[in-house]
């Protein structure tokens, strides 16, 4: 076995090529040999018609043996090519008549003649050979006749034969090598639609294949499928884990906010006051990458299973935009809702506000004060929401990487985040089949626009 | 210059103790080499027409022409199958065994009627029938017998008028007389008929066609049985004196052959040779009117051609002939 990995198909074509050109050959061969059997035969056949003739033709007159021989004796050897015509009549060992050398006594009685094929004057000749025994008296008289032919309309008729069996070889193996080539092909397509509808799904597609599958593959897809299953629990799983953790982390941590906001305005001393708020801080960026966190599981878990409702974007983003209106405030940023009438969209109102939210809530954060935080709701071409700031905008060599998991810009070091809010965006765009464009705007400032 | 050449070539063919050698005569071309040496049982006045022919479309080759009886041919081939480069004859079975013996050169490029070839070394460029020819002063007032039936009665009706006066070939001397025979007593009983008739006449027994047509011509024979017509259309002083009789019931007829021995060292002049006799231009074009016919292929056909195959060796067969020599022995010496 070679240990480099080798292609299915090229094994299963040249195995099948392979097979063909063996038939081919052995086809080629059968059919010569036979011919050739039917050749010898025919010629054979003809050669002891003529030593039946020759003989028949034999009498003993006065212990002398007269031949008659019959014209047709030698005329019944004609053949297209011509072939040469060699004969020996012997009495006992004595040659009476024809071509000395042709045969060599001893010659016995037999049932049959016999062939065989011999040189004789510089050529193969095939030559038969009968001895009879003629009534005479005092005795017997054995009378052995041999007539022999060349083989030259033999090799011709052969010659022909063969050309017709390797014509017809060749045909059968090409036919054979196109089909080798076909059913390879055919019977690998199975495989290629599998790998080619797993490699199509989305990064968080681990629904099982269902697609049918020749009996010798579902080993491979029910054991691919397993695979899926375990993986996506186990996705699921630390998903569940991440959201409950960051639920049960940030109750108590609201409960320490109050706590050190309660003791900050007991506490005078300028330097216990910095600590506590430096606290506080922590807490507000644990808090907020907690949310962040249970936003995204919410996410990966909806967008698994997207409950499309008919709903108005412009409704949603007014809501947000009401709710954050105050953290604006607190921080002199002026929020504003830009929108030509309602915008109707079949979308998961929660994962549309989640996205949002981030979105604004990223865009106010990385806001310099009395700047303006504009979110705009359009209809057409399609339904998209676009949140505009006036900050320093994205990193331009980052901003493909923005939208992964714990992401965070080059320039966002100072700032509380978690890098998951471009991500949460990203992912119910694409959940609903969108997608999220971030750039920078020319005026300066970022701008996310959700296409839905 | 022909007479010097061939006075010296007759004298070297003596030396060469081939005392069998009829003739022999140089055929030059216009100074040219090399010489192309010919073995042909066709007498050279005959075939003369035919190599000039050749010679002048082929000036740079000499003919070295010798003229041997069919039978002795075999036996000269066999002496010496260097001393020849060409066999023309019209004893068809004698040629055939040579080619089957593999004496004869297959000739590549030749395509000739296939009925007039044998392994593309043995050719046919003649077909001449035997014919009976008479004399017509003899059959004066009589009716002329256009088969041998009517011959055989003609014969019958008149003993005395025709005692002596009936010639054949002598087929234990002449190849083409045997030929015509043996092919005769395959087709018909009526040859042997005919032969008994013959022998009850006192026929004479020749050894070759132009003797007979010359007794003929004199009156010394009133018929003669399985002559070449065309020897006897090539003489100008017999014309007027005898009748050539092609037999209606059936005409024995047979090709004269060429085949190039395989010892030979001219091979292409040897085929040119052969190229320009089975072409039959000498018979169209060079000699218009010239007697020995040319094959045409609707005679193969219509005629009673004796074929090239193998069947041919069979009257050669020496216990075959030994049997039809006494047959015709039997029939004819009485």
């Amino acid at each position: 076995m070679s240990a480099e990995p080798r292609s299915l198909r090229r094994r299963l074509t040249l195995t099948l090529i392979g097979g063909a050109a063996v038939l081919a050959i052995l086809f080629y061969l059968v059919v010569r040999t036979y011919a050739q059997q039917i050749a010898q035969q025919s010629q054979d056949r003809i050669l002891e018609a003529s030593v039946t003739s020759v003989l028949d033709a034999a009498v003993v007159r006065e212990g002398q043996v007269e031949m008659d021989l019959p014209y047709a004796a030698f005329a019944m050897l004609d053949t297209s090519a011509d072939d040469r015509v060699f004969y020996a009549i012997h009495q006992g060992e004595a040659l009476l008549s024809g071509y000395r050398g042709l045969v060599s006594p001893p010659f016995a009685l037999s049932a049959a003649p016999s062939f065989d094929t011999v040189p004789f004057n510089g050529v193969d000749v095939r030559v038969a050979t009968w001895t009879h025994s003629l009534p005479a008296s005092p005795r017997p008289v054995l009378l052995s006749v041999s007539v022999a032919q060349t083989r030259d309309s033999l090799a011709g008729t052969l010659l022909a034969i063969s050309i017709n069996a390797a014509v017809f070889g060749g045909a059968f193996f090409l036919l054979a090598a196109g089909m080798a080539l076909w059913t390879s092909a055919s019977t690998l397509r199975p495989l290629g639609l599998i790998a080619e509808s797993v490699a199509r799904r989305g990064p968080s597609d681990l629904r099982p294949v269902t697609r049918a599958v020749p009996s010798e593959l579902s080993p491979l897809v029910t054991s691919l499928n397993s695979l899926m299953t375990r993986l996506s629990q186990s996705l699921s799983q630390s998903e569940t884990f991440i959201a409950e953790a960051a639920h049960r982390v940030r109750t108590p941590l609201a409960t320490v906010r109050s706590h050190a906001e309660v003791t900050l305005m007991r506490v005078d001393k300028d330097e216990n006051r910095q600590a506590l708020r430096s606290m506080i801080r922590a807490i507000d960026e644990s808090s907020r990458a907690a949310g962040q966190l249970l936003d995204h599981a919410m996410v990966t878990f909806r967008g698994d299973q997207l409950e499309r409702q008919d709903i108005d974007l412009v409704t949603i983003c007014s809501e947000i935009v009401e709710r954050l209106t105050p953290v604006a405030e607190m921080m002199d940023l002026d929020l504003t809702l830009v929108s030509d009438g309602p915008v109707p969209s079949k979308a998961d109102p929660i994962l549309i506000q989640n996205a949002v939210r981030n979105l604004v809530d990223n865009a106010l954060k990385y806001s310099d004060p009395d700047s303006a935080v504009q979110i705009a709701v359009t209809a057409t071409p399609a339904p998209t929401i676009t949140v505009r700031d006036q900050g320093i905008g994205f990193p331009e060599a980052e901003m493909a990487l923005l939208s992964q998991r714990f992401q965070r810009g080059g320039n966002a070091k100072d700032t509380v985040g978690s890098g998951l809010g471009l991500t949460i965006a990203n992912d119910v765009a694409e959940a609903h089949g969108g997608r999220l464009e971030l750039k920078n705007l020319e005026t300066g400032g970022a701008c996310a626009i959700l296409h839905l | 210059m022909r007479n010097l050449a061939s006075l010296i070539l007759v004298l070297w063919a003596g030396a060469l103790g081939a005392a069998t050698l009829e003739d022999r005569q140089l055929f030059e071309g216009s100074g040219g080499q090399p010489t192309l040496r010919v073995l042909s049982s066709t007498d050279t006045d005959t075939f003369a027409p035919i190599l000039e022919g050749f010679l002048a479309r082929n000036p740079a080759l000499n003919i070295d022409y010798a003229v041997a009886g069919s039978a002795d041919i075999v036996t000269l081939i066999d002496d010496c199958p260097d001393c020849f480069d060409v066999v023309i004859s019209s004893a068809m079975d004698l040629q055939l065994k040579l080619a089957n013996d593999g004496v004869a050169r297959p000739l590549s490029g030749l395509v000739g009627n296939t009925g007039s070839q044998w392994r593309q070394s043995l050719f046919g460029f003649t077909l001449e029938p035997a014919t009976v020819v008479i004399n017509r002063a003899a059959f004066e007032g009589r009716p002329v017998p256009e088969t041998r039936q009517q011959l055989i009665e003609a014969l019958r009706a008149e003993p005395e008028h025709f005692q002596g006066k009936l010639g054949t070939y002598d087929v234990r001397l002449s190849g083409l007389g045997y030929l015509f025979a043996t092919q005769d007593a395959r087709t018909s009983e009526t040859f042997w008929r005919l032969m008994e008739v013959f022998g009850n006449l006192d026929a004479q027994l020749y050894c070759c066609s132009g003797a007979m047509i010359d007794d003929l011509v004199r009156g010394d024979l009133y018929v003669a049985y399985n002559v070449l017509g065309s020897y006897a259309a090539t003489r100008p002083d017999a014309r007027d004196r005898v009748a050539i009789i092609t037999p209606s019931d059936f005409a024995t007829t047979m090709m004269r052959t060429v085949l190039v021995l395989d010892s030979t060292q001219q091979e292409a002049a040897a085929t040119r040779l052969v190229a320009y006799l089975t072409s039959g231009a000498w018979a169209d074009e060079d000699q218009p009117g010239y007697p020995l016919p040319a094959i045409e292929a609707a005679d193969l056909s219509v005629l009673n051609v004796v074929t090239l195959e193998p069947g041919l060796l069979v009257y050669l067969d020496r216990l075959k002939r030994q049997l039809f020599l006494e047959a015709w022995s039997s029939a004819l010496l009485r």
